[in-house]
């Protein structure tokens, strides 16, 4: 890489940064609300999270709403039956959807392809109806409400996050987190073997490489921090339902990676944004909102099957 | 003793629309290559086809009109929309695209028919009795056992000795060598996926008459019938079969002894299998993956 490009790239991400840092200013004057972006970041771990197995070890999982689910019933349970308290909310709610994960993975780590997806996909439900049917502890098909999130304590201070702008950051502090995580994870030779499993699952094998354990730690370590994802969301609407389960949910994340690029690290949370906004904006102008996203689904497979960012990658490669 | 009965029955009545619905989603697995989350909505396309046709067919004609229709829709879907696909192999575009074909398909039906139930008429002899003890074995749910093994043992004879049923189960096998033996294979793809429509759409007639017509009704039965395949083995129909009446009979038996658990129940067979065969009960080594 040029020194050009290297400062190129420096300053790229210097900007992103300061525009999450700055967003509850300027959100509102481009037409959004704070919540909204919130729901972006909270969304944008999720389908990061999601990519590492889903772009980076080629694991097609379609059943990640559960462990966002999961995250999100555990924070709420926990706040609500016990203890007020926001980081313990987090951490429970993360480690029973990153412990359920893990659990669970062994099932379909030698898996590929259709089976793989099929199974996820059926995993997924077993939790969702568990939510709906047990509906004494979790609110059944109404949802888990009644809990709210508390007031963090650090030391002598104690900073109020009831407010939306005030919360933001909370989320955006676990969204640099699971960022860098993420990005140590894929510069791991853990990560290289991920990638390298992707593109040659068969000589991987030759080399005496233990490919269903990497692809167990991807599944695992990418349902523990959609987990994450789920409890900031239970925690943003101080509420959860069943539909934080539902394959519907699962399909969302999928399409959003898709519709930003599966192959690029930032891929997914431009499909995120993009989502968002227009799951936001076409439920307020329009009651066949579900066909629009429908619809949404189709063309992009049809015509942007690499993703945005796929294409613009793919573009500056022929320039290189 | 009578209650047990009585929820079996009504788990094998399940079951038997589970085992339709995964009969589809197995030949169109098997041979197209994709997950068919629209399968749902091909159910939803035949039930309430047959609704709107049966004032002018009347109801035995509103039966073989209703998966028509499906199958048709199935065809033309096939051609426009999945089979540009084909020449990416990663499942995932077409689970993509059947996945928003799902949600248009419920969302029109909804904008269509309303959100509100509706009744789906089926002819008064029907409705009665076949036994005062057993009285919940009404005419119309011996039909539909009936139906389904007429349904089931002719695709099975059409796959075993027809020209068309060899050349399935060949391309199952090896699409390629088929093809090269002159077989034309988008053909055959687009003529499969039409039969695994129609046998949604059965499966939706059949339903509307016992569970009444809704625009999810799709949706929640889909799922069941991906378990009913993992269970019964990818790549073998007669293991999807087995498989969705394993799963309605078990969460019918459920229902006596604790309701609340028999939708999970299903999914707990399908760990428990996936733990002891991990291939399903008749699946193959190497099918598919």
């Amino acid at each position: 890489m040029s020194a050009a490009r290297r400062s190129l790239r420096v300053a790229g991400s210097a900007v992103f940064w300061l525009a999450l840092l700055t967003l509850p200013l300027w959100l509102t004057h481009v037409g959004g609300y704070t919540a909204l972006g919130t729901k972006i970041l909270v969304y944008g771990i999720a389908a990061l999270a999601l990519n590492l197995l889903l772009g980076f070890t080629g694991g097609l999982s379609f059943g990640h709403a559960a462990w966002f689910g999961l995250g999100a019933y555990g924070a709420g349970m926990t706040l609500k039956y016990l203890a007020p308290s926001t980081p313990l909310a987090i951490l429970v709610g993360t480690v029973v959807g990153g412990v359920a994960a893990t659990l669970l993975g062994p099932l379909v780590m030698r898996r590929r392809g259709i089976y793989f997806a099929m199974i996820t996909i059926a995993i997924g439900q077993l939790f969702y109806f568990i939510a709906v049917r047990w509906n004494n502890v979790t609110g059944g098909e109404d949802g888990l409400a009644g809990f709210e999130r508390a007031p963090l304590h650090i030391g002598p201070w104690v900073y109020d996050i009831h407010h939306d702008a005030k919360y933001y950051y909370v989320v955006l502090a676990c969204f640099a987190v699971a960022v860098v995580i993420m990005k140590l994870l894929l510069a791991s030779p853990l990560g290289h073997t991920w990638v390298a499993i992707r593109e040659n699952r068969r000589r991987l094998q030759f080399l005496g490489v233990r490919i269903d354990l990497y692809i167990w730690a991807a599944f695992a370590i990418s349902g523990t921090l959609t987990a994450l994802a789920g409890t900031l969301n239970a925690l943003l609407f101080n509420f959860t339902s069943p539909q934080d389960l539902h394959w519907i949910l699962s399909g969302n994340f999928v399409i959003m990676i898709v519709l930003g690029g599966m192959r690029k690290f930032w891929g997914p949370l431009i499909g995120v944004a993009i989502f968002v906004v227009a799951q936001d904006y076409l439920s307020s102008v329009t009651d066949n909102w579900m066909t629009a996203i429908g619809l949404l689904f189709v063309l992009i497979v049809l015509l942007f099957p690499k993703g945005l960012l796929g294409m613009l990658g793919r573009r500056g490669k022929e320039a290189a | 003793m009578q209650l047990l009965l009585f929820n079996a029955f009504n788990g094998l009545i399940q079951g038997v629309f589970y085992a339709l619905m995964a009969l589809g989603l197995a030949l169109i697995l098997s041979l197209n290559s994709v997950i068919n989350m629209a399968h749902g909505g091909f159910l939803v396309i035949g039930a309430y086809l047959a609704y709107t046709l049966a004032p002018y067919l009347g109801f035995w004609g509103a039966l073989v009109a209703g998966p028509l229709g499906a199958a048709v829709i199935g065809l033309v879907v096939e051609r426009f929309l999945v089979r540009p696909l084909y020449k990416r192999p990663d499942p995932l575009y077409t689970l993509l695209l059947t996945f928003g074909l799902a949600l248009i398909i419920e969302d029109l039906t909804r904008t269509i028919w309303g959100a509100q139930g509706l009744p789906f008429q089926i002819p008064d002899i029907l409705n009665s009795s076949v036994s005062s003890v057993l009285f919940f074995i009404t005419g119309y749910r011996v039909l539909v056992v009936g139906i389904t093994l007429l349904v089931v043992l002719g695709l099975w004879a059409m796959l075993r000795y027809t020209r068309l049923g060899i050349r399935i189960r060949a391309g199952t096998l090896d699409l390629e060598t088929v093809s090269s033996l002159g077989v034309n294979i988008y053909l055959l793809r687009a003529l499969n996926f039409a039969l695994g429509c129609l046998l949604a759409g059965l499966a939706g007639v059949l339903a509307a008459g016992i569970l009444g017509l809704t625009p999810p009704m799709g949706s929640s039965l889909i799922m069941p019938s991906f378990v009913a395949i993992i269970v019964g083995g990818v790549g073998s129909l007669v293991g999807a079969v087995l498989g969705g009446l394993i799963i309605g009979v078990a969460a019918g038996i459920t229902t006596t002894y604790y309701p609340a658990a028999s939708d999970a129940v299903i999914y707990l067979i399908m760990l428990v299998v996936l733990v002891l065969r991990p291939r399903g009960l008749l699946g193959q080594e190497g099918l598919f993956e």
